[in-house]
């Protein structure tokens, strides 16, 4: 089950769908990624920064009236509390860091909501790196304050004028600069997608998210959990607290964003499940489950929560849940909001619209029994930058 | 008609090759037919047709509005198909599009309709060898050039098993970059026509636009020169658009001419 580095396919999804101008530079990054994956310096390096930078380990937290709510034993693990409120600086330090042992004196980014964005002008500015993150339009003025908080940090936020204004854009307007600026610039792609090593690459920088928890469910509950339930657009933050129990008996749950419906026009769908309704196809690098109408052109995803409003997902999840390791299922908007509120008032916790949706599935399942006794709910980012969107719904 | 038989008979006539690119259906799917004919008046040797694709990642501004331009006028496969088809001419026609289009279609499917529609060869810029087996079959299946591309980035290793498979032209990139017009030629684009040894025929693309380049580009020792923005940007400009297509293409022609 494990994928050797040495292979870029998780069974038949992954690869390498790129221009041949970038193919030395995966290439390179792999080398450079198999060198200092287990290279003593640089994880020591990389675990300071999570520790005294990042403030990790993340707490696993036992929420009591939650669980009473919904009938069932819950741990919210609390990437919300990772410096920048969200799991994506677990990735950002990572491939920041191996940037600068590359040498590269650029580094560019895509980012839908900012999250990622902001994760990277994070990093870049503690490693001293020139920063640069392609945003859509759309989302500059969506979400306008995490374009200042990249400001603040010495990022360049360019806004993406070309297709939709939105995360796909932004991917592929980065992929082009990635082209022109091969030589000196890293690109610290944000989820487990793109061409390999990408997809392994963040998958085993996010890891760190799982491996915690083993040890943190050990000492508390004395095994594991019988299920682990995560939100997935990409799917960075269920892959990294997914991985370490592949080979363990626990059920895994990827929640998609089921949007305002399972619909689909010939140009967009009104949900981003891609896992639960994708068909297997090629885009932004990697072969994946891909929201496309029957000529294979790429429909407009859609969600109240910018992070998991994306037409592909982390091949490695396709091949989880063709394989039936991962049960793909998802939570529709409104479902999400109401999972927020319950979090809010019965735990003191704003989660993201993101993490909402995971907290959703377990509202909806934990009755059926499905998930077992002990459910671990990845707490994906804190939803401060949410609450616009959440006032906006109440009116 | 064969690439390879249209670079024979330039190789007697002593001339490099002009390869025109537009994207089928901008801005409607009428339009193409036309722009083709207009092109190939003007002296093109081979019509480049985009199949356009809604995420065109190798693609910079000016084409990927052309894309944009054609989706919203309502191109599709089929249509390409049905068009293409339509048009007979007596020069090569190839496609270039990404790979999920022809990996949706099917690549049997998709390479049989290439040559039942008399379509020569297939540019994929998002699919590098080691991604191409399955369709490289396909294409021998259906006697179809699979064209590859190959960049100032490729290390020696790559450049061997690109040269090793390609067939109809290898489509050297000129530059680190998207397609675009630019003014200049790249310095590394002569280096790269001096490292790609092949009895292949060696075309250049991206950034080219006018004669004087073409012809810096020939003289260098290419066989052939692409340019595709510089006549998308007469259709996004939609004045005279036959006429200066034409006028663009015998200007490139010309100078190609050595």
């Amino acid at each position: 089950m494990r994928n050797k580095l040495e292979s870029t396919k998780f069974g038949k999804y992954g690869g390498q769908f790129v221009p041949e101008v970038l193919m030395p530079a995966l290439e390179e990054l792999t080398e450079y990624y198999e060198k200092f994956k287990d290279d003593v310096v640089f994880n020591e390096e990389l675990d300071y920064y999570l520790r005294d930078f990042a403030g990790r380990p993340s707490p696993l937290y036992f929420a009591q009236r939650l669980s009473r709510e919904y009938g069932v034993k819950i741990y919210l693990k609390r990437e919300d509390l990772v410096h920048g409120g969200a799991h994506k600086l677990n990735n950002t330090l990572g491939q920041g860091l191996l940037a600068k042992y590359m040498g590269k004196k650029r580094i560019i980014a895509e980012t839908g909501a900012g999250q990622h964005g902001t994760a990277c002008a994070m990093a870049g500015a503690t490693f001293g790196i020139n920063t640069e993150v392609y945003m859509g339009a759309k989302d500059t003025v969506r979400q306008r304050m995490n374009v200042y908080r990249m400001e603040l940090m010495g990022t360049k936020v360019i806004p993406v004028k070309s297709g939709s204004q939105t995360l796909k854009d932004a991917i592929n307007e980065a992929m082009r600069d990635w082209v022109a600026n091969v030589e000196t610039t890293h690109y610290m792609i944000g989820s487990v997608v793109g061409p390999h090593p990408f997809p392994t690459m963040v998958r085993d920088f996010q890891s760190v998210i799982g491996k915690e928890v083993r040890s943190q469910i050990m000492e508390k509950e004395g095994c594991f959990p019988d299920s682990i339930v995560a939100c997935t657009g990409g799917g960075s933050n269920a892959m990294g607290i997914f991985y370490p129990f592949i080979e363990e008996d626990v059920d895994l749950f990827a929640v998609e964003a089921g949007g305002s419906g399972m619909k689909t026009t010939d140009k967009e769908a009104l949900h981003s499940a891609t896992l639960c309704t994708g068909e297997d196809g090629v885009l932004h690098g990697m072969r994946t489950k891909v929201l496309q109408n029957k000529d294979g052109q790429i429909l407009e995803s859609s969600s109240i929560a910018a992070g998991l409003d994306y037409a592909g997902v982390g091949p490695e999840l396709a091949y989880l849940a063709d394989i039936g390791r991962l049960k793909p299922c998802n939570s529709m908007d409104s479902e999400a909001l109401l999972a927020f509120h319950d979090l809010c008032r019965l735990e003191g916790i704003i989660p993201a619209l993101e993490s909402s949706h995971a907290v959703a599935y377990v509202r909806k399942a934990a009755a059926t029994g499905e998930l077992g006794d002990i459910v671990v709910i990845n707490i994906s980012g804190r939803g401060d930058k949410d609450l616009e969107t959440v006032m906006g719904m109440r009116k | 008609m064969r690439i390879d038989e249209k670079f024979r008979q330039l190789k007697v006539r002593k001339e490099g090759a002009l390869i025109a690119y537009i994207c089928a259906g901008d801005p409607l799917p009428a339009a193409t037919k036309e722009y083709v004919t207009a092109l190939v008046r003007g002296g093109v040797d081979i019509i480049e047709l985009g199949l356009p694709f809604s995420d065109p990642v190798a693609d910079g501004p000016t084409i990927q509005a052309g894309i944009q331009r054609a989706l919203e006028g309502g191109m599709t496969p089929d249509l390409f198909f049905k068009m293409v088809a339509s048009l007979k001419l007596h020069i090569p026609i190839v496609v270039m599009t990404y790979y999920n289009l022809i990996f949706k279609r099917g690549l049997a499917r998709f390479t049989k309709d290439c040559a039942a529609s008399g379509i020569s060869g297939i540019i994929v810029p998002d699919l590098p060898p080691e991604e191409s087996d399955e369709l490289l079959q396909a294409c021998k299946e259906n006697d179809i050039d699979l064209i590859y591309l190959v960049a100032p980035t490729t290390t020696q290793e790559r450049m061997d098993r690109i040269l090793a498979e390609g067939t109809g032209f290898i489509y050297l990139v000129a530059r680190l970059g998207v397609t675009g017009v630019r003014s200049d030629v790249a310095g590394s684009t002569g280096e790269l026509i001096k490292r790609v040894k092949t009895a292949t025929p060696k075309a250049v693309g991206f950034g080219i636009s006018n004669g004087k380049q073409a012809a810096q580009i020939i003289r260098a020792g290419a066989d052939g020169v692409i340019v595709g923005s510089a006549f998308v940007d007469i259709i996004a400009k939609g004045e005279d658009v036959t006429a200066r297509l034409e006028a663009l293409a015998r200007e490139l022609k010309e100078c190609s001419k050595n």
